[in-house]
């Protein structure tokens, strides 16, 4: 089902651009993209399947987790500030990307302990309530000019970090792609003695290359966007699987049973608030990684991308597939991505490239000033898509809880014991096991 | 006795509350230093009353914008985030009339940029000279217009929002509030434009500018304005719970539905009422903060919506008298804690307050009272 809507959104988007005419590559751009927003709307709706969906936790600061993320895994793997890094106004600590990125998670983590510390002792919404004032809180330290980091007297130890302020820090620590290829390709230099073969000789190489028959010039950044996004689909895979083995373990059974009834947990004996408290910390974890993988390959980032409004986007995805269901929150992030977020926009360049990009009203006055033409206000409209498509989100999301509350893949019957209850298979012999199934080998 | 005793009982609170004895210790800490930033001339008088006079402006309005938010949170036991949008709805539909009778009717400038309340930066309010000295009119009209329009939107939203959902529970009624709170948000942007501009003639203001400990202090017509509003609303708001007898029904539905319906209450015209209070006071508070703050923006009801949750909380929730005394306490933090931290954190301090009401009183300071 998965598979078939995937594909069913990829055919979708290609008979749109192919009626317009689009060029191969605007084409191979799109489809690109729309890969890599599906994997950052199915991993975060994983994670906040883990908070919500498992354990009822409800948190709508997921923005700030991933801002924390972010921002901690540049300050540690972002260059130490020199004379030559004059473009990059702050400097980092300069470690491995690696360790930025566990740093980034880590710190997520610890956001999440604290703001699940005052709140988990209180009633569900006072949560809400803390995780989107801590949301704010975090954007407006990220703007504050005192930890900007720019002035040479609050140097720490010699080196110049801080946070950028309200310019924003420039995600100067190499490309994660690069990075993350010429990791793998660590092994194989030892065996053939030669320095980073996998993305010198296999990526830039043949793959590029290769494309380069196809797209020329310059096929490097399509190629790119292209591999990037699979790299998040496999990321997305092992969220899928660790959220399942979770979900599957003793630990992801309390989680349930906490969300069903939390005073009956606790009366069989289980510290229902260490459990609550382990589980948001993880997802709050993969939050931050996953702010980590949607902003690490931008450049640079500013704090008021970190608006409430990217934790919206997380909870519709999350809601359309049905929370507590994890094949729902993959299904629910590709088809927000694709419908509501990607979607309108691209609508938009399909019309506006079809109309010869036509000149808009600069406001709603003389949009609607004309009134039997109706031109300038349809113009208008299709000019503020982007502001209209957060209505639009808000509708489906009202629409979904007056009718479908569970989702697409909600009101799944959940079993409760830890064996499978179903009849077992015949063993493919034929013969029933005498001993009970137990066979020898 | 004495000694022991009040030994005993220090010592109770200590073991029961150590967090609540770390704050007061840092509550003296910063009466102390602020007393030495007196003392040493860092802090002049004049400011300290410039700051915290800003904060009490500012306070008025998140109470009166926190009474419909606290009533409906304990009536219908959900938090409206659509509350803030609220607030911006009533904001902008009374400034438009403000400025469309300010400027004469179209008989100064195009009257549909005057309704978009200069969307496009054609109109301006300095230029149309608004304010309430010299238009009471149009800002008197622009009142009862916020009020309006934003009661007879909320009940638009309940109706089709909230109504059908009413049995759901507070988490799918919140999520539900969200979209709402989106959907009004940018259908106000997409109406309005994204920019703040100004809308009162910031320099013809009546005001007094009294001398006091080393600067001046500036008090306009507007800072009464808004205290002569928003008093004489939250003073019929009192009047209206303790004196009739829908205001007994309120109190009633909010410490216990069910028993209020089997005891014969009209519960959803309670309901219905709760709504025209709390929408008309959100709209008149917005339409007062513009008015006083001089400049109107799309996002201003969301900005304000955080600070109003914070002063409900702090207050006890369904507490009116808690959410005004929240609503002030929150101000005058938000614009005094710059006296102590950087300018950039005074509203995450509000917020840093809230967190810590929950950790140290989560029932608030009213606590146990619902709708009194």
């Amino acid at each position: 089902m998965l598979l078939a809507l995937l594909l069913g959104i990829y055919a979708l988007y290609l008979i749109g651009g192919l009626i317009i005419g689009f060029p191969f590559r605007g084409l191979m751009n799109q489809l690109g993209q729309l890969t890599f927003w599906i994997a950052v709307f199915g991993m975060a709706a994983l994670a906040l399947n883990l908070q919500w969906g498992y354990t009822g936790l409800f948190n709508i600061g997921i923005v700030a987790f991933m801002a924390t993320g972010v921002y901690v895994t540049a300050i540690l793997s972002k260059p130490v500030y020199g004379s030559g890094t004059s473009a990059a106004e702050v400097g980092g600590l300069g470690l491995p990307l690696w360790i930025g990125i566990l740093g980034g998670m880590l710190a997520a983590a610890l956001l999440g302990l604290i703001a699940a510390l005052p709140a988990l002792r209180l009633r569900a919404d006072y949560l809400a309530i803390v995780t989107i004032a801590l949301s704010e809180i975090v954007r407006f330290s990220l703007l504050s000019d005192t930890l900007s980091g720019g002035d040479p007297e609050n140097d720490i130890a010699g080196y110049r970090i801080g946070l950028g302020g309200g310019d924003g820090i420039i995600l100067d620590y190499g490309d994660p792609l690069e990075r993350f290829i010429s990791a793998l390709s660590w092994p194989l230099d030892l065996v053939l003695g030669t320095d980073d073969v996998l993305w010198e000789e296999v990526y830039l190489g043949v793959i590029v290359d290769s494309i380069g028959l196809v797209i020329s010039p310059n096929p490097k950044p399509v190629v790119d966007n292209f591999v990037y996004a699979a790299l998040l689909l496999v990321i997305m895979g092992g969220f899928y699987a660790l959220l399942v083995r979770t979900g599957n373990s003793p630990f992801g059974r309390v989680l349930k049973a906490i969300r069903e009834d939390e005073d009956v947990t606790n009366a069989l004996g289980k510290n229902t608030n260490r459990f609550k408290i382990k589980s948001f910390m993880v997802g709050c974890a993969l939050m931050g990684l996953v702010g980590i993988l949607w902003f690490g390959t931008q450049g640079s980032v500013t704090p008021n991308t970190f608006r409430p409004r990217i934790t919206f986007y997380v909870w519709i995805a999350l809601i359309i597939g049905g929370s507590g269901s994890n094949t729902g929150s993959v299904l629910g992030g590709a088809i927000f991505a694709a419908f509501l977020y990607q979607g309108p926009r691209y609508f938009k360049n399909i019309v506006e490239s079809a109309l010869g990009d036509p000149s808009a009203p600069s406001s709603f006055g003389p949009a609607v000033g004309q009134f039997p033409d109706v031109v300038p206000f349809l113009l208008y409209t299709l000019d503020s898509l982007r502001q209209l498509q957060l209505v639009i989100m808000g509708l489906v999301l009202i629409w979904l809880m007056h009718n479908r509350t569970e989702g697409v893949l909600g009101h799944r019957k959940e079993i409760a014991a830890s064996v499978p209850l179903s009849r077992p298979e015949r063993s493919p012999s034929g013969a029933v096991a005498a001993d009970g199934g137990e066979r020898d080998e | 006795m004495g000694v022991a005793e009040t030994y005993d009982r220090g010592r109770r609170i200590a073991v029961e509350q150590p967090l609540l004895i770390v704050l007061i210790f840092v509550g003296v800490l910063l009466l102390v230093d602020l007393v030495r930033q007196l003392a040493t001339g860092d802090l002049t008088v004049a400011r300290l009353i410039t700051l915290t006079w800003d904060g009490l402006m500012r306070g008025l309005v998140i109470g009166l914008a926190g009474i419909g938010l606290s009533m409906t949170y304990s009536i219908l036991n959900f938090a409206n985030f659509a509350h803030g949008d609220y607030i911006t709805a009533g904001a902008f539909s009374g400034w438009a009339v403000t400025y469309i009778i300010a400027g004469g009717f179209g008989s100064e400038t195009d009257i549909g940029a005057l309704a978009m309340v200069g969307a496009g930066g054609s109109v301006f309010g300095g230029a149309l000279g608004i304010n309430v000295a010299e238009t009471p009119v149009a800002v008197i009209a622009g009142i009862l217009v916020a009020g309006g329009v934003t009661i007879a939107l909320a009940l638009a939203i309940d109706r089709y929002g909230f109504k059908p959902i009413r049995d759901a529970g507070g988490i799918p009624l919140l999520i539900t509030s969200i979209g709402i709170a989106f959907a009004l948000r940018y259908v106000m942007l997409f109406v309005f434009g994204s920019d703040t501009r100004g809308t009162t003639a910031i320099g013809s203001i009546p005001n007094v500018r009294p001398e006091i400990g080393g600067g001046t202090v500036q008090f306009t017509a507007h800072d009464l304005a808004l205290i002569i509003v928003a008093g004489g609303l939250m003073l019929g708001v009192h009047l209206l719970l303790q004196r009739t007898k829908l205001g007994k029904a309120m109190r009633a539905m909010a410490d216990n539905e069910s028993l209020a319906r089997i005891s014969g209450i009209p519960t959803e015209r309670v309901i219905r009422s709760t709504w025209i209070i709390g929408g008309g006071l959100s709209g008149v508070a917005g339409y007062m903060f513009v008015l006083w703050k001089g400049t109107i923006a799309f996002n201003d009801g969301w900005l304000l919506l955080l600070l109003i949750f914070a002063a409900v909380i702090l207050g006890g929730i369904g507490s009116i008298y808690g959410s005004i005394l929240g609503g002030l306490v929150i101000g005058v933090t938000a614009s005094t804690a710059v006296i102590w931290i950087p300018s950039g954190f005074a509203r995450a301090a509000a917020f840093a307050v809230m967190i810590l009401v929950l950790v140290v009183r989560p029932q608030g300071l009213f606590s146990g009272r619902t709708t009194a």
